[in-house]
Parts: structure tokens; C-alpha cells; sequence
């Protein structure tokens, strides 16, 4: 490589100048970098800081101009143990608790059987559920709704509605790992099953130990789904404040008639919600990059 | 249309080569249809087919069959009891019982009244101990259609058992005929964790998917062909009935009394397709841009620059959508700043003007979205050997042909159905058009099109404004969703017929 270069260009004079304005360039373009990649980081941390900023406000809680608090307090963090939030809380972590556990069972079930196993129906029930998919998943809303609705598992109940209808249709997002499980070499498998082991050990003794990093960035994805979700639990709680997670009960505040009252409020309730979350996902942070990288792109 | 060969091809210039291709593309447009046409054809063909060598099937078991098989017809199971299969025989015939039982207490009942989906609606009665009116409840059309479909269902399963029980038969009088042992009970116990381990595996997820995606979604297209609404629920006010292609004809007719209708539809789907090609796209680009400026060599803390940006990802999305939409508010802290640094005197109408509005959806869309493309895009940049850039270098090449050259083509070729799930996923984006802007500003003169859809609501979003208050069109949200559907279908039709990338999943292995 080195000599290749030194025979492209002959005189000592040209290197140099070729050397000192690839040199200069260089920095100026990493200037250029640094200059962009520090306007982003404020960009990206700006409503972030602000939120939290303004959940320690005293003074008022309508929404205003300004960001840093001329009065600080707690105000707004004692204020929530008066509402509903801490309910609220609960149902959201019980729902994301449970919808971790089961999903992710039920999707590694799918993912792996369609990786692994060549059955018959195994084609046309991939393109099944990629027609299925295709379809707005909130049209089957009404029909749930009146179904739940008929169990008593809406409303003041929506927390074990909401953990069924969350893990029922969970086995349609298998393409992530499946992905992964189509990168496991199948020669593993196929040394296994001539040593006399069964399908379902080569499962629990040979893929499931490898399989860790899919395994946890599923169950990561499936926790904070819950969080997340606003529309189904809206539907299923139907404005019964004990049946909301955070998502629909912070949305409630910031309605035109409640956003006068509770702003900060609504402030304080998201930092309490984003720290535990963030916490977990930032320690999390290498499977997650791992799956999406990986299986996001295969799919 | 002229067809180059290979080698007129390679003549052209750059500007011909692309003409040339864009014409070849919707030269064959046509042909796509044509292309599907066949492929619906081919289906019907080979399922009648299917059907036809079925029935054949059947019947010539019948006719070669012995008594036990002949028995079989009737009595589910009966010959696999007969040949010592028990396990397998008495779950025929329970089978067979559950479903006689549901079909004699309940199940005609539902099928009878399916269409009509019911006939005597709430109405009063005169009551001798009150001597008085009362309201007395008749039908309720809303299960009616339910149970009618799940019986439906029920139906398919059991014909599907039926037909199971039989090729049995036929296999087991098979394998006899040769002298070997057929499989005991114990031994189908054990396959299931081994030969049929995957029929364990799936039994649950799709049970799930049955009952919660297919059935609801099968529920969901028959009503748009009824009047289903707040005005006709079914049960406690009046009963709805099916009322044809009334609900597309409404769509789609350009009369006097649905304009406003199919004009908002119109407006609205055309909006929907706007964002979700400058939310994929800026996305995409600026994504991969940032992805490339982290990357580059001589850049420090790298670590830092991804966390800062993963931030966005880890905190819940209704937090930062909810008071990202707030800080643009009239009287939020964006104005505010800008107000106090002296740059303008009124707030600007982030929330309230529509060109306005749609503006800062796709902005702050950027902000949610880089990030996740970011890391894809790390990944996949990674992946490039560096020797093509090497050898790139060596031929003189500048910074950006070596993007246009190797790195962009490599990234369309690796995400080509990134991409396209991306764009779909893009059209249905609820959670951002709702929690940012809740479809506004107004739409005022589409208000009578039902569910006032503001000017940056998306199909989705109009869907879900339609199911709620007090008129919930639930119809209409139905003929929406159908539509939806047929609009992505198309486009996955057409890119995946598009993509390099086209690949064989068995090359991963």
C-alpha cells in the first residue's frame, strides 16, 4: 500500500503538499464533525433536560416559555401520590412484567420453529402472516373491546385484558429472531440430533444457551412495549382512571381542560416513568443494538 | 417499447440508461396486474383441483376400504380404536362429540340467524304484574355475527378433522397390509417433542393468532358490509343488518350527498402516502449520514455520540412525543426562546397552521426516528469489506463517489425490505401523528365525512377517531381499514417485485 503511493507521486515537494492538505482537510472535516455531532447532542438532550427541569417548578403549573424553575420544590413528585399515577404505575408494570415473560416464550416458539423445522405449511404460513400483517391491527380493537368487554376484563379490569390481547397476537413479530436463528449454524443441530438427542433438547440444551442475546433483546422489547402503547390501552380501560397505564393517564392530563392544572405534573409523572426504563435499557444496550442490527436487517 | 440488448444498453448514456429504465418500469406496470390476475387464477385453479382429487380421495377409501373404515365415516375414530391406536381413536371421537353437541344447542341457532343477523330488535311489551310497558331485548346482531363466524370456523375444523380421521384410516389399512406395528399412543407422546416437536412449538402462537388476530380481522371485514354504528348497536337501541356494497359504493361514488366523504378519503390517503415517504426517507438518509460522521476514523467518544442519540429510543415514546408536542405549543418554550432572543414577535403556528404542522411532524419524526437507523446503519457499515474502499482510494476516488459507488448501493441492497417495512409501518405510524399534533389543526369543511379529520391525520388515525364519540361509524372504520389493507398490498406488491434483494433465506444458513 505505502509503496504503491510513494510510486504515484514522484517529487519529495508534491508528498508533502499533498501530505500537509490531506492532513488539513482531514482535521477540518473532523472539526466539521465534532461541530454537527455537538449541535445534535444538544438537539437530542434538550427536551430531556427541559422535562426535567420543569417537573421541579413551583410556581405554576400551566405550560410557559421559560425553562429553568424560579421556584424549586417537589411540589409536583408529592403531588402525584395524590392521583391516581401510582395505580396507574402498577397496572403499567404488572402488564409489562407478565407481557415479558410471555412473550417472549411465545416468540421464540415461533421464531425458532420457523427457523428450524421445514414442514409443509411452513411457506404458506409465512405469507399468511404477512398478509394478516398488512392489515391495521387497530381495526380488530372493536370486536376485542366488545369480547373483553363481555369477560370483565375492561374497564376498572383492563390489566389482565390488556396482558392477553398484548401476548395473543405476539407471535406475528417472530421476524427479528428468527433472523438470529437463521445465523446459528444448522450443523450444530443436525451433530446433536446423530448423538440421539430429541428436537426439544436440541432446543433447551444446544440453541437456547447460544440464543442469550436474542433472548434478551426480546424480552426488553416485549417490557417496554407496554409502556409505550397507548391506543389499545386507551380502548380497553374506556376512561376508568383504575384501569389506565402511565401512557393513557399522562395523555388525560394534558387534555385542553387539564393541561392548566397538571403540566408539571405531567413532568414529574414522565421522569418517574423514563428513569427505570432508560436505566434498564441503557444497561441492556449491547443486545439491543445486537438485535437490531442483526435481525432488523435480515428480517 | 424499444428493448435494447445487452450491449445497446451499455452504449447509453447515463441520462438515456435511467429514461430507459423508468420506461421499462412502467412498461411493465401492466404487466404486474396481468402477473397477479394469473396468480389469483392459478390459486382458484389449483384449489378446485385440490378439491376435486379430495373428494376422489374419499371416495375411493370408501369403496376399497374394510368395515372399520367404512365405520369411520360416521363414528370418528372408531377404526383407530378398532386397530389399537386408543389415544388417537377416542380424540377423534371426542372431537366428534364436542362438536355435535355445540351444533345441536347452539350452533344452527347462530347459522340460521346469520343472514339475517337477527330479527326482533328491543322493543316494548305490555307487562300483566306491572301493568305497564317495558322494554324487552330481542337479538343481539353483534354476536350473532360473532358466534355465526366462530361456528364457521368450527365448521372448517371439523370438516379439516373428518377428513384427517380418514387418510388415517387409509394409512394405518396400509401399513398393516406390509405386516409392520402401527404407532402406539406412547409413541405419538413422544414425537411431539421430537419428530412433531415444531406442532408443539406453534400449537400456542397460533392458537393466539386464531383467535385474536384472524378471527377478529374476518369479524372486522364483514362489517363493513353492514350498517354497524353508535345509531345501530346491535343490541340496546336497533339491530344492524347487512346492507351489500352500500358502504364502498359510498366511498367511491362522486355524488352530491358523499363529496365531502370521498374527498377526505382522497385528501387524507394522499397525506398519509406524503409522510411515510418523507418519514422513511429523511430517516433513512440523514440516519445513515450520522451513522457515517460517528464512524469516520479519528473521531473520538463514539460511545458517547451513540448513547446520547440512543436516549431517544430508551425513554417511553408517549413521554417524549407528548412534551416535544407541548414545547412547540403556542405558548411553549421553543416560542418562548425565540422570543426572548429577539427573533420574533408572534408565536409561530407550529400546531395551528396545516403546512406548518406537517412540517414539524416530519421534523420531530426525525428525532425519533435517527437514532434507530443509526444503529442499523452501524451495523451494516461495519459489514462493507474495507478493502473496497482501499482499492477505491488507490484509484483516486473522492469521499463522495465512493458513497454514491460502494456504500449507498450496498445499503439499498441490504435494507431494500427495511425499507419497505419501514414505509408501511410509516403509513400506520399512530402513535406519533396522535400524541403530536391528535390529527390537527381542523379540518373544518371535512367535518361531515364523520370523525372530523384534522389535516394531519393519517388513514390510521381517521380510523381511530371513527370507532369513537358518539356516532362510531364502526362501518366506516371497517371500509377504511380495507382500504388500508388494499393500499399496502399494492405496495408490497410492486417494491417486492422490485428489490435486488429478492433473496434466498436458505443463503444465511
Amino acid at each position: 500500500m505505502a509503496d504503491l503511493k510513494k510510486l504515484s507521486e514522484k517529487t519529495p515537494e508534491n508528498e508533502l503538499k499533498k501530505h500537509i492538505g490531506l492532513k488539513a482537510s482531514r482535521t477540518i472535516g473532523n472539526t466539521l464533525i465534532y461541530i454537527l455531532l455537538i449541535i445534535m447532542t444538544v438537539i437530542w438532550l434538550t427536551p430531556f433536560v427541559c422535562i426535567v427541569l420543569q417537573s421541579f417548578r413551583c410556581e405554576s403549573t400551566y405550560i410557559v416559555g421559560y425553562v429553568i424553575p424560579q421556584q424549586w420544590g417537589l411540589d409536583n413528585y408529592k403531588a402525584l401520590f395524590q392521583t391516581d399515577f401510582p395505580i396507574w404505575y402498577r397496572n403499567t408494570l404488572i402488564t409489562a412484567l407478565c407481557v415479558s415473560v410471555l412473550q417472549t416464550v411465545i416468540v421464540l416458539c415461533m421464531s425458532y420453529t420457523l427457523s428450524r423445522f421445514r414442514f409443509k405449511l411452513r411457506k404458506p404460513l409465512m405469507k399468511f402472516m404477512l398478509v394478516l400483517g398488512l392489515f391495521p391491527g387497530m381495526l380488530t380493537m372493536i370486536i376485542l373491546y366488545r369480547v373483553l368487554k363481555d369477560l370483565g376484563l375492561t374497564q376498572a379490569n383492563a390489566v389482565p385484558g390488556l396482558i392477553l390481547v398484548y401476548i395473543a397476537s405476539s407471535g406475528m413479530g417472530y421476524y427479528i429472531s428468527k433472523g438470529f436463528f437463521d445465523t446459528l449454524p444448522k450443523s450444530l443441530d443436525e451433530a446433536a440430533r446423530i448423538d440421539g438427542a430429541t428436537r426439544a433438547q436440541v432446543l433447551t440444551k444446544i440453541i437456547l444457551p447460544l440464543a442469550k442475546p436474542i433472548v434478551i433483546y426480546t424480552i426488553l422489547t416485549a417490557f417496554m412495549g407496554p409502556f409505550g402503547d397507548f391506543v389499545f390501552a386507551r380502548y380497553i380501560s374506556m376512561n376508568t382512571s383504575k384501569g389506565m397505564n402511565v401512557a393513557v393517564g399522562l395523555w388525560s392530563w394534558l387534555t385542553p381542560d387539564q393541561v392548566q392544572y397538571k403540566y408539571t405534573m405531567f413532568c414529574a409523572g414522565g421522569v418517574l416513568v423514563a428513569i427505570p426504563v432508560t436505566i434498564l435499557f441503557l444497561c441492556l444496550q449491547k443486545y439491543y443494538v445486537e438485535g437490531v442490527t442483526g435481525g432488523a436487517v435480515k428480517g | 417499447m424499444k428493448l435494447y440488448s445487452d450491449l445497446e444498453y451499455l452504449k447509453l448514456s447515463k441520462g438515456q440508461k435511467f429514461l430507459y429504465n423508468l420506461r421499462c418500469f412502467f412498461a411493465a406496470i401492466p404487466r404486474w396486474f396481468a402477473k397477479i390476475g394469473i396468480a389469483i387464477g392459478r390459486f382458484f385453479k389449483n384449489l378446485f383441483l385440490g378439491i376435486g382429487r379430495e373428494l376422489k380421495d374419499i371416495a375411493m377409501t370408501f369403496v376399497h376400504g374394510d368395515w372399520k373404515t367404512k365405520i369411520s365415516y360416521v363414528v370418528m375414530g372408531f377404526g383407530n380404536i378398532a386397530r389399537g391406536q386408543i389415544l388417537r381413536g377416542l380424540l377423534f371421537l371426542a372431537f366428534e362429540a364436542v362438536f355435535i353437541f355445540y351444533m345441536v344447542t347452539t350452533g344452527v341457532n347462530w347459522l340460521s340467524k346469520l343472514p339475517t343477523l337477527g330479527t326482533v330488535g328491543p322493543h316494548e311489551e305490555y307487562d300483566e304484574i306491572l301493568d305497564a310497558y317495558t322494554k324487552v331485548y330481542g337479538d343481539d346482531s353483534f354476536k350473532i355475527l360473532l358466534y355465526g363466524v366462530l361456528t364457521i370456523f368450527f365448521i372448517i375444523a371439523f370438516i379439516y378433522t373428518w377428513r384427517m380421521n380418514i387418510k388415517q384410516n387409509q394409512t394405518a389399512e396400509k401399513i398393516l397390509a406390509t405386516g409392520k406395528p402401527l404407532k402406539s399412543g406412547k409413541d405419538d407422546l413422544r414425537s411431539l417433542v421430537d419428530d412433531s416437536f415444531h406442532k408443539t412449538l406453534l400449537a400456542l402462537p397460533l392458537t393466539g393468532i386464531l383467535i385474536f388476530t384472524v378471527m377478529p380481522i374476518v369479524f372486522m371485514i364483514l362489517v363493513a358490509f353492514t350498517n354497524y354504528d353508535g345509531a345501530h348497536n346491535g343490541f340496546s337501541n336497533n339491530l344492524f343488518t347487512w346492507v351489500g356494497l352500500e358502504n364502498f359504493k359510498q366511498l367511491l361514488s362522486f355524488s352530491d350527498g358523499n363529496k365531502v366523504y370521498t374527498a377526505a378519503f382522497g385528501e387524507i390517503l394522499t397525506w398519509t402516502l406524503i409522510w411515510a415517504f418523507f418519514a422513511t426517507f429523511t430517516n433513512y438518509f440523514l440516519g445513515m449520514f450520522v451513522a457515517m460522521m460517528i464512524n469516520k476514523k479519528g473521531i473520538k467518544i463514539k460511545k458517547f455520540w451513540r448513547t446520547v442519540l440512543v436516549l431517544t429510543i430508551a425513554i417511553p415514546q408517549f413521554i417524549s412525543l407528548l412534551y416535544v408536542s407541548k414545547m412547540f405549543a403556542q405558548n411553549g418554550i421553543v416560542n418562548g426562546f425565540l422570543k426572548d432572543l429577539g427573533w420574533i414577535k408572534d408565536p409561530l403556528p407550529f400546531w395551528t397552521d396545516p403546512t406548518w404542522a406537517r412540517f414539524t411532524v416530519i421534523i420531530v419524526n426525525i428525532w425519533i426516528g435517527i437514532p434507530y437507523l443509526m444503529l442499523i446503519a452501524t451495523g451494516i457499515l461495519m459489514n462493507i469489506p474495507a478493502d473496497l474502499y482501499e482499492s477505491a482510494k488507490i484509484d483516486g476516488a473522492s469521499g463522495f463517489q465512493q458513497y454514491a459507488h460502494i456504500t449507498l448501493p450496498y445499503m439499498l441492497f441490504v435494507t431494500g425490505p427495511y425499507l419497505l417495512t419501514s414505509f408501511t409501518g410509516n403509513m400506520n405510524n399512530f402513535n406519533v401523528i396522535y400524541l403530536l399534533t391528535g390529527g390537527g389543526p381542523d379540518k373544518a369543511w371535512a367535518s361531515a365525512a364523520g370523525g372530523s379529520p384534522g389535516q394531519t391525520d393519517l388513514l390510521i388515525t381517521w380510523l381511530f377517531k371513527v370507532t369513537t364519540g358518539a356516532e362510531s361509524k364502526y362501518y366506516q372504520a371497517s371500509v377504511i381499514g380495507i382500504m388500508v389493507f388494499v393500499v399496502m398490498a399494492l405496495i408490497t406488491v410492486v417494491v417486492y417485485g422490485l428489490l435486488p434483494s429478492n433473496k434466498n433465506e436458505e443463503d444465511f444458513q
